[in-house]
């Protein structure tokens, strides 16, 4: 090894205790930079996918200016069977066609106006968790049957339950009038109040009957595995799209760009939190470091006046606070891994949390997602600090006087 | 060629309210291979006279050359690299480098020179072994008494061979018996590779070995004697 290492090597060791007390700080400070990273990023893809499995999916298609307007004659045509042939091109049986429209929902009592969602019902459930969250009565089940599911909040609203009858009014895709009677088969509630209050689902079938959409639908509905294929399947998507059609495939991102905006915020709020942690321990590694450099002035005199140049000093300070941070990059990020890798596969759940999760049709517990990113960027940004911190001392020898060193004792 | 010149050198320090000069137009020429001794009582300005030829301080007024080269008016840059090729230093109080072994202490500055590393080892092998620290190279400072720390600076010095040693009381700290072996090796250095040796020291003993006495009161040179001729 070459000398210069093995003399920054053995400076370091020469208080065991204080530098493995700076080390330990940067280890847990990286241990908790992995951990707390990998579940802020676990939770942002819970948020997403259940933001997104409510209604959005990860794509739509959609007629040109929808995703804006949401206009009635905005329309996809022949819904169904091109929902059919992108099942078959993704070989996948995530997609699900739908309508929309604005409708008034009378029962015997009240009136309210509420967005009706023409649905398929074999499988809505598999881009949408409002049928796993039906709490009393059914999901839809068949395509031309005259039924209906209803939030909770409308139900409490119109005084209706299972079994009653709603008169559905609205107008059709050519404006004409369009009115409905179907009976409340389900009643959910996804304890979001403006959707248990403003949404209910109809059979996809009937939905065409009532509107007059003559086999058209407002909306194909596409849910992928992960969000990195994304692009990927959007492409496949627009494969199967006729020439002649200018239908778009909007992804979630720009369906809902509140979502990111919302995660980039907490990204933002979280990463202040984490500056200061790795200042404060940038603070430790520099007083550490003046220390060492204080402790040594006279050693470093004696180097200066045998002939190394103050600069050289200053290197081999910064080669000891490298070495050190090393060590507490290296350490922390492994415990981090070890740590989060084990949450990856077990979970992190907190007391009271299944019941909550529950009521939502959320997962009991939060899966911390480690990639790269998380794994690396918490602890380089901790060894760049360390190194920064390192600066003042290093540069502090370059006024160092030979003798004025030499003299203290 | 002289291997060190003077020129009305002066220093004064700051000491509270009071100016002290350290060095009062002092001027002198040091022959190449001479074995010269300063002497003076503490506070007579030989320990800042050694540190102005060694380019460690700057004399306020005057001018020093070394080798031929004027180097009070080099930058700290350019006198630590005149330190670490012609000059070797030797200190009072050893001045090793704690964690490293005797061996790697001496090799320390032919690293800094840039001596290839098997270079570097034969030649600090040899130099310990001629100051008789064979079978010690791989103790570290701690592990050493204080005569055998003084060899292994003593090595550390002259292992790059440089044309000019400065020792500032490199005898304090010894007994007797090491503090003769020392000035024995000192001067079978002088003679073996014509190294030129400049001490500061009040060591009566020590001064008869020297060829050439400095005698220093109040920052001034009271007396130079030529003792080869006595």
């Amino acid at each position: 090894m070459n000398l210069v290492f093995r003399l920054a090597w053995r400076n370091l060791w020469r208080h065991p205790r204080r530098t493995w007390l700076t080390t330990g700080a940067m280890v847990f400070s990286n241990i908790l930079l992995v951990f707390m990273m990998s579940l802020q990023f676990g939770m942002y893809s819970l948020m997403i996918d259940n933001s997104l499995q409510i209604f959005t999916g990860h794509m739509q298609v959609q007629a040109p200016g929808y995703k804006d307007d949401q206009k009635m004659r905005q329309i996809v045509p022949d819904i169904v069977p091109l929902a059919n042939e992108i099942r078959d091109e993704l070989k996948s049986e995530r997609v699900a066609a739908r309508g929309w429209a604005f409708a008034l929902a009378s029962s015997e009592d009240r009136s309210f106006g509420i967005g009706v969602y023409g649905v398929e019902p074999e499988f809505e459930a598999r881009v949408s968790n409002i049928p796993g969250l039906v709490s009393s009565g059914r999901y839809l089940t068949e395509n031309n049957a005259a039924e209906i599911v209803i939030g909770t909040v409308l139900a409490r609203n119109l005084r209706v339950e299972i079994g009653d009858e709603l008169t559905l009014l609205g107008s059709g895709v050519d404006g004409s009038f369009a009115a409905a009677v179907v009976d409340i088969v389900g009643i959910f509630e996804s304890g979001v109040t403006d959707i248990d209050r403003n949404i209910a689902e109809i059979p996809l079938g009937i939905f065409q009957d009532t509107f007059f959409m003559e086999g058209a639908g407002h909306q194909i509905v596409v849910v992928v595995d992960a969000l990195d294929v994304v692009p990927e399947v959007q492409a496949s998507v627009r494969s199967v799209l006729p020439v002649s059609s200018n239908l778009v495939v909007p992804d979630w991102d720009e369906m809902m760009p509140g979502l990111k905006q919302a995660i980039q915020a907490d990204i933002g709020s979280s990463f202040f939190m984490y500056f200061i942690l790795v200042v404060l321990v940038s603070f430790s590694v520099l007083n550490t470091q003046l220390m060492s450099v204080l402790e040594r002035t006279r050693e470093f005199g004696i180097v200066m006046a045998l002939g190394l140049r103050p600069g050289k000093l200053g290197r081999l300070v910064l080669l000891e606070t490298a070495m050190m941070g090393l060590i507490g990059t290296v350490l922390g990020a492994a415990a981090g891994a070890i740590l989060t890798s084990w949450f990856t596969t077990n979970g992190l759940a907190f007391p009271g949390m299944d019941e909550m999760a529950a009521q939502f049709n959320l997962p009991a517990r939060m899966f911390p997602q480690i990639n790269l990113l998380t794994l690396l960027a918490g602890p380089a940004i901790v060894f760049m600090f360390t190194m920064l911190a390192a600066i003042y001392p290093a540069v502090r020898l370059r006024w160092q006087n030979p003798v004025d060193a030499m003299r203290v004792a | 060629m002289s291997a060190v010149r003077c020129v009305n050198l002066c220093k004064t320090y700051r000491q509270g309210d009071q100016d002290i000069k350290a060095l009062d137009h002092v001027s002198i020429e040091i022959d190449e291979g001479d074995f010269v001794c300063l002497s003076a009582p503490s506070g007579g300005g030989k320990t800042t006279l050694l540190n102005a030829i060694g380019g460690l301080d700057i004399p306020d007024s005057g001018e020093v050359y070394v080798a031929g080269g004027r180097i009070d008016n080099l930058s700290k840059g350019e006198l630590a690299d005149l330190r670490l090729k012609q000059i070797g230093f030797v200190f009072q109080a050893y001045n090793l480098i704690p964690v490293l072994t005797a061996r790697e202490n001496v090799e320390f500055v032919m690293q800094v020179q840039g001596v290839p590393s098997a270079e570097r080892r034969d030649k600090s092998n040899a130099i310990l072994k001629e100051v008789g620290l064979e079978g010690l190279e791989t103790r570290r400072p701690g592990e050493m008494s204080g005569g055998q720390q003084q060899r292994v600076a003593v090595a550390r010095a002259i292992a790059s061979r440089p044309a000019l040693v400065l020792a500032d009381e490199p005898t304090a700290n010894l007994d007797s018996k090491t503090a003769d072996e020392l000035m024995e090796l000192f001067t079978q250095l002088n003679k073996h590779h014509n190294t030129t040796f400049v001490i500061a020291t009040h060591d009566q003993r020590v001064m008869t070995y020297a060829g050439r006495l400095i005698r220093m009161l109040d920052g001034r040179i009271v007396d130079d004697i030529d003792q080869r001729a006595a």
